[in-house]
């Protein structure tokens, strides 16, 4: 059966480092991480890194458009982030057009009061519906809740759904907020760095955390088109529910079929923009699945020192980030990486670089052994 | 639109502490609590699995559901994609959670509450109990969606992603529950349509 291709057109971000992908990308440029120390009693105890927005700015931004005092801190940073995209595209709101959200824990800071008001509040199809609501969207949201792959996974169900000509357009938000319950749950792990997070190297001593959001429109449309989706692949561990493969089997074979499915052969990655959360065993992981999967060589980073990890919308953040990177032709330095802390060598960026780049590859893997693979072609003239 | 014929194979129904099987009940209890319940079942099906009892009640849900489905399957590597859905993600453990660390006093969240607040947990167990390295995706909808669900298991059974699909909704939140599987294929078995899984699932 063919299938259509599927692209992609725009896309935006609400980071600390940046309200739109311009300043994301000057900052990173520069060095300039998100990730600081908080004193924040209400959310933890203990000062702790993480890269986080100040409430105020977010609220300044929203006020321009409708009044903050009728949305969460979270739905503000979603709207923000798919606010131009809109406003760009124009798109017409009917059936072939869809909306994904992709988060892993929506409005959880609601949970706090434990008061049913507040409950309905963390109720992830009512963030849908606010969002959908605020643009006018006229299908029904789809949810896309699968830990710290759902971003990137996202972006897979979107081709998919393109491919298979079940919608024309579809946008893909993603967000996450840092709160005392992950705080306390990524804590409880002893999974948290007391320095900035450093994927890769020897000294790396877990995550940080962090919030941001993040927009794309996905498209059967080739007009404008900056990237084509050449293949994808989302496959489980069924290893562990709290820690990934030794072997990298899932990522590994969710590399393999979206290898597969592009029809490049592998020597011609130009760029990996891998998962890397500074965690012992993640970062392992990958070098153990990339090594079997003799893509090793190719240029590296994780953008984890400059966000932290921001759950639900990491995946779909790095592949902003990574798109803009990929069209400047510009290789970003994996920040926080300094010595080698791996069993297998990675090819791990170190400095700004300038390379020519066509097809990379964007990877994530979470809690619950998911894993997810998406190969990107860059769309020339 | 992919228009490929693909079939029901099994499917499998929890609530109101009963189960049934191709719509035949095959296993019930008294008015119970859903813990209780859970692990009568587990022992009237004889799964001898420990780790079920470190679950949460959404993954014991799920899993007691893809039990009756797959334990019959006897080849060992098998391509069988998980698609599941539900309305409240994760939030009768999240709740659990959080009361574990509202009071500064009282302060205790457990690593193995915390990795249970991810709705896609459940397909985790599943995978791991019957080593299904496959596809997977966890969706929140507000109800049972029919029409997307059919839609995107028939994307992953005719774009060879697997050969087989077990989907369907597995709701708990605060006592109240429902686990609706179901297995499609693209061999043999009733067919399967959006009407045909909505009406299933109204049984």
């Amino acid at each position: 059966m063919k299938l259509r291709d599927v692209f992609i057109t725009e896309q935006n971000c609400i980071t600390p480092i940046g309200f739109d992908v311009a300043t994301n990308i000057q900052n990173i440029a520069n060095g300039q991480s998100g990730i600081r120390l908080h004193q924040n009693k209400l959310l933890m105890v203990t000062p702790f890194y993480a890269a986080m927005i100040d409430d105020a700015i977010v609220k300044t931004a929203f006020q321009k458009y409708a009044d903050s005092a009728n949305y969460t801190k979270l739905e503000q940073m979603m709207i923000l982030a798919l606010l131009p995209v809109i406003e760009k595209l124009k798109p017409i709101f009917n059936q072939k057009t869809a909306l994904i959200i992709s988060t892993t824990k929506g409005n959880i800071s609601a949970l706090e009061k434990l008061r049913e008001q507040h409950l309905q509040k963390t109720d992830l199809n009512q963030l849908g519906r606010v969002i959908a609501t605020f643009f006018g969207f006229s299908t029904v949201p789809i949810i896309v809740s699968n830990a710290c792959v759902s971003g990137i996974l996202a972006v897979g169900i979107a081709k998919r759904l393109i491919q298979s000509e079940c919608y024309d357009q579809v946008f893909v938000v993603g967000g996450d907020e840092v709160s005392k319950f992950v705080l306390s749950g990524f804590n409880s792990f002893q999974a948290m760095s007391d320095s900035p997070c450093q994927p890769y190297s020897i000294h790396r001593k877990g995550v940080s955390l962090g919030e941001a959001s993040a927009a794309v429109c996905i498209t059967a449309d080739a007009t404008n088109a900056t990237m084509r989706i050449i293949g994808d692949g989302a496959i489980n561990d069924a290893n562990h529910i709290s820690g990934p493969s030794r072997t990298g089997e899932g990522l590994y074979r969710s590399v393999e079929r979206a290898l597969l499915e592009s029809a490049i052969d592998r020597n011609e990655l130009d760029y990996i923009n891998a998962h890397g959360t500074a965690t012992s065993y993640n970062d392992e992981m990958e070098a153990v699945a990339f090594n079997r999967l003799g893509i090793a060589h190719v240029p590296l980073n994780s953008l984890k020192g400059y966000y932290g990890h921001t759950l639900g919308a990491s995946g779909l953040l790095e592949t902003v980030i990574g798109i803009q990177s990929v069209l400047e032709n510009k290789l970003f330095p994996s920040l926080g990486f300094d010595e080698m802390g791996l069993s297998q060598p990675l090819n791990i960026i170190g400095k700004n670089e300038q390379k020519e780049i066509n097809y990379w590859l964007k990877t994530a893997s979470g809690f619950g052994g998911c894993n997810t693979a998406v190969v990107f072609q860059k769309m020339t003239s | 639109m992919i228009k490929q014929a693909t079939y029901i194979k099994a499917y499998c129904s929890i609530q109101n502490n009963k189960i049934d099987l191709n719509g035949t009940s095959v296993f019930k209890t008294g008015e119970c609590l859903f813990v209780d319940f859970a692990k009568a079942a587990y022992r009237n099906f004889e799964l001898n699995y420990p780790k079920f009892f470190k679950m949460d009640n959404l993954s014991k849900l799920a899993f007691l559901a893809a039990e009756l489905l797959l334990k019959n399957e006897l080849e060992t590597d098998r391509d069988i994609a998980l698609l599941l859905s539900n309305k409240s993600s994760s939030l009768d453990t999240d709740i659990k959670f959080q009361e574990s660390i509202n009071n500064q006093e009282n302060y205790f969240p457990s690593p193995a509450v915390f990795v249970y607040t991810l709705p896609n947990i459940c397909m985790g167990e599943i995978s791991i109990r019957h080593n299904l390295k496959s596809e997977n995706t966890f969706f929140i909808f507000e109800e049972f969606n029919p029409g997307f669900m059919s839609n995107y298991t028939n994307v992953l059974l005719c774009t060879n992603r697997a050969e087989e699909v077990l989907c369907g909704w597995v709701e708990y939140y605060k006592d109240t529950y429902r686990a609706f599987l179901y297995i499609v294929t693209t061999t043999f078995g009733i067919p399967h349509d959006a009407t045909t899984i909505q009406t299933l699932f109204n049984k």
